[in-house]
């Protein structure tokens, strides 16, 4: 390689996110800890689902992991096809969940991303965000021969009645329970009110890290969020998140102040609607960028905030049932649709796109019907994609382009 | 001032010349493998039936699933936006598009001024589209340009139920082996196709006049059976293959 080549482009390197290094660091210790021999931590290991109520395993000191998230990295890193074949090999079927196939399989494999994650002592599966994670917990608690907790919250289409919150809070005493018997010790409910305290703090700081893109031109865009989500995600209720988020919405209010939006030039602002398509961030990117189009925000990477206005910081386990169980996930195609009108009155945003998402059942089947009531209420160009968020064998590129070039020649 | 739209689709590639707002001519060959070496002979041929030189070409647009290779190409529009145009130059009352071509389908809504308001396409899959018509010549050995003529004399149409073509070509074949007429096996293929053609145009509020575009659109039999399921009349153009080239060429002349 020349010298000549190694010059890195001052325009680009302007408008890279200083945090990505840190969040990268941040998310290798903690994996590190996490695959650490428990003898040495002396922490046992929760896998859990992504919607599931974390804050008291940090109370516990036990040490979550998120097969989800790893899901997403196996996309990432492209190994979802070769993992999805050898789950359809041990019969699972090629219409189930891509997370859940991958996860399956890699529990048998040596390797995947960062070779595997550790081994769980316990589960803990929350069905707020679909009923795949029912079974998939099953299977992974008989192949683990490890206890698993279900918690059951009911799907809330427009209200949540005095049935539920007593039916989850009861659900949630159990919760403990569990954990104290697995744990050999009594639940702190002094520490619980720290944890709570922090992981409102997170979603609250993460929340204002999303409302910087409200700005033009917007300092970030979706497919950062995509990438910053993972600390909310799997370290919510720490001062990890608390202190990396602060950090990252300093960098957001700088770049704001300074002018510095991630696109050279901001033409066309775009709402986001369901999980990334992991294996093609950069290409998406790259093609929307291309048409100066900025996504500013997604109905993902928010949904980890979207039922922080259900939760009371001083009576945290208390109103904990509510919150996990009013998730936008868990919720009817009306409140999800107007979810995203919201979003595009709050961003300004000139177009909304779908990514019709093959694994993931709840948040692709209103799709069309909410598609239909952005354009009845708001009255702006909707494009839908067909895809699949780690099964690269479900993502046509040259039909995917067709349609963002067409729906982006509509726009002007 | 003379411009050019170059179309390359998956089966055939396109072109047609337009002057000041006029049609001087258009054409058609089969794509092969190579797409780049497909829009380059499909120009050549309508320059010379035209004898026209190249030099006398003011800007081309390149369109279709090819549009990215054609390197002498001014610009690259997708086939959405040159379909609608063409529409609107053909008949400027035409408010839907239905373009069948060799591995999509797609509904397009456009306005007064042929610009797109929505659209929708067939997912991945090619049931549907041009070349599920030929898998099914195929296995009924017929000539694909029969077919419309054919399916109009069925006296039952055939229930052709599979959303897939290599499906749907096994239910055409037990069809075949249950001694069925293949008129009305035809007739059956034409009306899966109008389904699920309606349900797409359905989805985006497709409103009358329509007019049918593509390869397909010279199949009278496709015709019909959409014009049954959209319960509207379905104008067809002569020009309805050569129709997003003509598109990709007015709006060459829209170039500055």
């Amino acid at each position: 390689m020349s010298s000549a080549e190694k010059v890195k482009d001052p325009e680009k390197e302007k408008r890279k996110i200083k945090s990505d290094k840190k969040m990268r660091d941040l998310m290798t210790a903690y994996y590190i800890e996490a695959k650490t021999p428990k003898e040495q931590t002396g922490k046992k290991i929760a896998w859990i689902t992504s919607g599931g109520p974390v804050e008291p395993l940090h109370v516990m000191d036990i040490i979550p992991v998120y097969p989800e998230n790893y899901g997403a990295m196996i996309g990432a890193s492209k190994m979802g096809v070769e993992l999805c074949e050898k789950a359809e090999a041990m019969g699972y079927s090629s219409d189930l969940c891509s997370y859940a196939r991958a996860d399956i399989a890699c529990a048998t494999v040596n390797g995947g991303p960062i070779g595997g994650l550790p081994e769980p002592d316990m589960l803990i599966c929350c069905n707020n965000i679909c009923g795949t994670v029912l079974k998939w917990y099953e299977v992974q608690a008989r192949y683990y021969k490890v206890p698993l907790f279900i918690l059951d919250t009911p799907i809330c289409h427009t209200e949540y009645n005095p049935d539920m919150k007593r039916y989850v809070t009861t659900q949630i005493q159990e919760y403990i329970s569990f954990l104290e018997k697995i744990c050999g010790k009594s639940f702190d409910y002094d520490r619980m009110m720290e944890v709570g305290k922090l992981s409102v703090q997170g979603q609250k700081l993460w929340q204002e890290v999303l409302d910087t893109t409200m700005n033009r031109p917007a300092p970030m865009t979706c497919f950062d969020a995509f990438f910053h989500l993972a600390m909310i995600v799997t370290l919510r209720g720490t001062q990890t998140a608390v202190d990396f988020y602060e950090s990252l919405l300093a960098e957001m209010k700088d770049r704001i102040a300074q002018g510095i939006g991630m696109l050279a030039e901001e033409k066309y602002r775009l709402v986001w609607d369901n999980l990334p398509v992991w294996y093609r961030l950069r290409w998406l990117s790259n093609k929307f960028a291309a048409h100066s189009a900025c996504l500013v925000a997604d109905t993902y990477t928010s949904g980890w905030c979207s039922s922080m206005k259900y939760l009371d910081e001083n009576d945290f386990l208390g109103s904990l049932a509510e919150m996990y169980t009013r998730i936008f996930l868990n919720t009817g195609t009306d409140i999800m649709a107007d979810n995203i009108v919201k979003m595009v009155e709050k961003y300004e945003a000139d177009g909304v796109v779908f990514h019709s998402n093959r694994s993931c059942k709840p948040y692709s089947l209103g799709q069309y019907d909410i598609q239909r009531i952005i354009q009845e209420k708001v009255g702006i160009p909707t494009l839908m994609i067909e895809a699949d968020m780690s099964d690269e064998r479900n993502f046509s590129e040259s039909q995917v382009e067709t349609r963002i070039d067409a729906f982006i020649e509509m726009l002007k | 001032m003379i411009t050019a739209g170059i179309d390359v689709g998956s089966i055939s590639a396109k072109a047609a010349i337009i002057k000041d707002h006029e049609l001087l001519g258009s054409c058609v060959i089969l794509t092969g493998y190579n797409s780049r070496n497909a829009g380059r002979q499909v120009f050549d041929r309508i320059l010379s039936e035209l004898h026209l030189s190249e030099s006398q070409i003011d800007k081309i647009i390149a369109t279709g699933y090819g549009r990215n290779s054609i390197e002498f190409a001014d610009k690259a529009v997708t086939e959405i936006t040159c379909h609608a145009a063409g529409a609107n130059f053909l008949n400027p009352e035409i408010r839907s598009i239905i373009d069948i071509g060799g591995q999509d389908s797609k509904a397009i809504v456009i306005n007064d001024k042929g610009k797109v308001q929505d659209f929708s396409m067939n997912d991945k899959c090619a049931a549907g589209t041009g070349r599920f018509l030929e898998v099914m010549a195929r296995a009924l050995e017929v000539d694909l340009d029969a077919f419309g003529e054919l399916s109009l004399q069925a006296d039952n149409i055939a229930s052709i139920s599979s959303l897939c073509t290599v499906f749907a070509e096994s239910e055409v074949i037990s069809l075949i082996a249950k001694g069925e007429k293949r008129e009305n096996i035809i007739a059956g293929i034409h009306a899966s196709i109008g389904s699920r053609v309606m349900a797409m145009g359905k989805r985006i509020g497709i409103t009358s006049p329509v007019m049918m575009t593509g390869g397909v659109a010279k199949n009278i039999g496709v015709v019909k059976a959409l014009e049954e399921k959209f319960n509207t009349p379905i104008i067809v153009s002569t020009h309805a293959q050569v129709n997003g080239a003509i598109g990709a060429a007015l709006i060459a002349s829209t170039l500055s």
